[in-house]
């Protein structure tokens, strides 16, 4: 498994010098969108504390970077830890609320929803941090500014970002933490009584998970050069975080990966062929019937039901 | 500020809120019934509205007596949706439920998306050019229309529930739904109806208030904010609850609407749900959810 | 100093006193019985003694300390270990998985905590099906799991409530004799059960709940013999035989 893992990796890092710039535009969006996944799979997932909000933290992080740059110069190397220290804050905030106040299931989903359509108003009618209009980044193909001429200088950045959360998650669920979100996930009240402070631990997950999909803002930004207030807070962005890790496997390592994989290109395709339909709509519509499919037919996932399947065949 | 205004405004608020009791006592029935949120709502109500502008554009048919055809339109939505998806996860953990509601929810609003392109529509009816006057305070006829049919339409819903043997079997299940089974009620029957009657309740607000409103197949979500915002105060799963609340809630908006701009109703919206559900989830005449 | 000392505990729910100024002590070492008719308040005990709920009055004090106010985690950490009537294992964990993380309570690092685990698991002979799924067991089974996680805590006081409920003859022998070693190995043991041999054959003492008032405490013996509990649990007509 081990060597499976690394020859793909190798894979990875070699393509770039092999296929033109349209996949590599598509592999960039793929591991982008699996790294979001794997840090929404953190809380969402593995502690099974359901956020349709997350986009609030790419947004607050995005604004955060590109504010500092543009204003203070800030370089957004250093930009994204602020970004990502606030988007925590914010989630830190939530999750407190949430946790705190006892809100479960149905009731914590409408609470991030809340929140992060809050930030979407603020930011649309703040004129300060752009308002409709939204933040521009110049051009500068400046790396120190996060820019980079090449496509594939993103690529690895992204790559990066990928493979070092995807990493992260394996080492937490190796740790007591990870144990323990899982067992949160199954019954809180029981971990109680077995000692687990539920409470700090899936604040530990919310201020985490925050932290890194504010990371993730930074990069967002600094890629597509702008920031709109719905495109960046709006609950279709928080769809494509969560719907990677739901289809692939949420709570498991693999889940975003491979979920990233499948709806990506999936996507590219809705978009493409169904473009008469007007305008985005399309490819939500096939989110909203695989998702309904996963749920009904696979609800532990994709990666889960190929694990499955491998060890029938002996 | 001017009293006339206030009057207005309260008026105006008043008589909307029959709409958004109506909205929210469907949201409410499915919840208090078969204890699944639905995530859909707001979406559902879209449909509502697109297909009374569909039947007032292509065939002429007034919304104030399409309603009809857009309630059983939805009714069967609902049965469809309860009977194809929701039954089949009935055991599993809530939240698969959450998700599943929330893949409908993105297929009506992309489907509408898709359907009737992002452009706000609206419906013309004769009424709503008319206007009455009483005092300094004017009520377009439209408005009062809407008031009136909505109230009827929640006095048939709760007769229905009152006196027939499939409303009590309902309100049985939403009571006790084990205890419910084992009187021998056919518990997946009363599950579809109940779908079916809520999606038909929130098909008929979205008729009703299309000559009143612009819509679009965006607004599905503040609707079933607005909805959860209702449900919520009044308590989850109260009939009474969600009627009081509705009114309650539009007044408020409408209050909200002539004191600040309109951006910030959006603001002030979300911030009441986020009060909501710290201080109240049990509504103030409510059962606890799940 | 007794290792658990209950005095004057209180608990409304609304206009009904489920609990209504209870006192109780357990020496350390002691296996002590918990019993009475349903609806006495027993599990409402148990529940305020673990931190599931919050007292309206009394005092409980374990190890010297006072405890009322701390959250349930606290309290197993302090070394008060619960047992849940209606059992809640975790499903979709494996039986191993399940009281590895009741062992990291106590053993933060996996490795060890795994080995910890195992050795739980193979005490309460649940050994064989240590890899199997929690939700598939069998009831006698995830009852075993149950007080498995609780003894995974290593707890110095361990609260076990109605573990022999729906177990047949066989696995209530079973289950008797593994209570009695878990006391003999050094656990205090507060033991609500309405299996009444079970209960007086395991128990030192033993208390009787009825409303929520102590009525009757005792050795199995005299606690057996008192009118007051044969009153409470069969009624006034077995006290005193209706006249022919």
């Amino acid at each position: 498994m081990r060597l499976l893992a690394l020859l793909a990796v190798a894979v990875l890092v070699a393509l770039p010098f092999v296929v033109g710039s349209y996949v590599v535009t598509v592999l960039i969006f793929i591991f982008f969108y699996a790294y979001l996944g794997q840090a929404w799979n953190i809380v969402g997932g593995y502690a099974g504390q359901l956020s349709a909000g997350h986009a609030a933290f790419v947004g607050i992080g995005g604004y955060a970077a590109a504010l500092l740059s543009a204003h203070a110069g800030l370089s957004p190397w250093i930009g994204m830890w602020i970004g990502g220290a606030l988007a925590a804050l914010l989630g830190a905030v939530i999750g407190y609320l949430g946790f705190r106040f006892g809100l479960r299931g149905f009731y914590f989903v409408l609470l991030t929803v809340a929140f992060a359509e809050i930030c979407r108003v603020v930011a649309l009618n703040v004129d300060a941090v752009g308002g409709a209009l939204g933040l521009y980044i110049t051009f500068t193909g400046n790396p120190r500014q996060f820019q980079f001429q090449d496509n594939r200088a993103y690529y690895y950045v992204a790559l990066v970002l990928m493979l070092a959360s995807t990493a992260l998650v394996r080492s937490i669920e190796r740790h007591r933490f990870g144990a323990y979100l899982t067992a949160i996930r199954q019954d809180e009240g029981a971990c109680e009584a077995l000692g687990v402070d539920t409470l700090r631990v899936k604040m530990q997950a919310m201020i985490l998970s925050s932290f890194l999909t504010g990371v993730g803002g930074t990069f967002y930004a600094f890629y597509l050069f702008s920031l709109q207030p719905n495109a960046v807070f709006g609950i279709p962005l928080s769809v494509e975080i969560i719907i990677r890790p739901i289809v692939g496997g949420a709570g498991t390592v693999m889940g975003p990966i491979l979920g990233s994989f499948i709806l990506s290109p999936l996507a590219e395709i809705s978009r493409t062929y169904f473009a008469q339909g007007g305008w985005n709509g399309a490819h939500l519509i096939v989110y909203g019937l695989l998702l309904i499919a996963v749920v009904l037919f696979l609800p532990q996932g994709a990666y889960p039901a190929l694990l499955r399947l491998a060890r029938r065949r002996p | 500020m001017d009293p006339t205004l206030i009057g207005q405004g309260l008026l105006s608020g008043f008589l909307f809120g029959g709409v958004y009791s109506l909205m929210a006592v469907g949201l409410t029935l499915i919840f208090g019934v078969m204890r699944v949120v639905n995530f859909a709502h707001g979406d559902m109500m879209v449909w509502g509205m697109y297909l009374a502008w569909m039947l007032s554009v292509r065939a002429g048919i007034d919304p104030y007596v399409g309603f009809v055809v857009c309630a059983v339109a939805l009714f069967l939505l609902g049965l469809v949706v309860q009977r194809g998806l929701v039954e089949r996860i009935v055991d599993a953990p809530h939240e698969m439920q959450i998700l599943l509601m929330l893949g409908v929810a993105l297929v009506l609003e992309n489907a509408a998306l898709v359907t009737f392109g992002p452009d706000p529509a609206r419906v013309r009816s004769p009424l709503s050019q008319a206007t009455v006057w009483l005092g300094p305070i004017f009520v377009d006829l439209a408005r009062l229309l809407t008031f009136g049919l909505a109230m009827a339409l929640t006095g048939a819903l709760w007769l229905f529930l009152a006196r027939t043997d499939l409303g009590r079997s309902m309100r049985a299940a939403a009571d006790n739904p084990y205890g419910a089974r084992v009187i021998g009620t056919d518990v997946r029957k009363v599950y579809g109806a109940a779908f079916g009657v809520g999606a038909a309740c929130v098909g008929a607000a979205g008729a009703l208030v299309s000559p009143i409103l612009p819509f679009q197949p965006t607004s599905g979500l503040g609707l079933s904010v607005t909805s959860f915002n209702i449900v919520i105060i009044g308590g989850m799963g109260s009939l009474p609850g969600a009627f009081v609340g509705g009114i309650l809630v539009s007044v408020a908006e409408s209050m909200g609407a002539v004191f600040l701009s309109p951006s910030m109703k959006e603001l002030v919206s979300f911030g009441l749900l986020i009060a909501i559900l710290l201080f109240r989830p049990a509504g103030l005449f409510g059962k606890t959810a799940g | 100093m007794s290792l658990l000392e209950v005095s004057g505990l209180k608990k409304r729910f609304g206009g009904l006193l489920a609990v209504g100024g209870l006192d109780l002590s357990l020496e350390d070492g002691e296996m002590l019985g918990l019993i009475g008719p349903n609806g006495a308040g027993k599990t409402t005990v148990f529940n305020l003694l673990s931190g599931f709920l919050s007292p309206d009055g009394g005092e409980i004090r374990f190890g010297g300390r006072n405890v009322v106010g701390l959250k349930p985690h606290e309290i197993c950490r302090l070394g008060m270990a619960r047992t849940f009537q209606i059992v809640r294992p975790f499903p979709q964990l494996s039986v191993l998985d399940n009281v590895k993380v009741a062992a990291l309570a106590r053993h933060p690092a996996m490795a060890r905590a795994l080995e910890a685990a195992r050795a739980v698991v193979d005490r309460v002979g649940l050994g064989p099906r240590a890899m199997d799924l929690a939700g598939r067991l069998t009831l006698a089974d995830r009852k075993r799991l149950e007080l498995a996680r609780a003894l995974a805590t290593e707890p110095s006081l361990l609260l076990l409530d109605e573990v022999m409920a729906g177990l047949n003859a066989t696995e209530i022998d079973a289950m008797v004799r593994q209570v009695a070693a878990i006391n003999q190995g050094g656990i205090s043991v507060l033991l609500i059960e309405h299996n009444m041999r079970a209960v007086m054959s395991l128990s030192h003492r033993i208390v009787v709940l009825s409303f929520g008032e102590k009525i009757s405490s005792g050795t199995p013996r005299e606690v057996a013999a008192d009118r007051r509990v044969i009153e409470a649990y069969l009624g006034e007509e077995y006290v005193h035989p209706p006249q022919a």
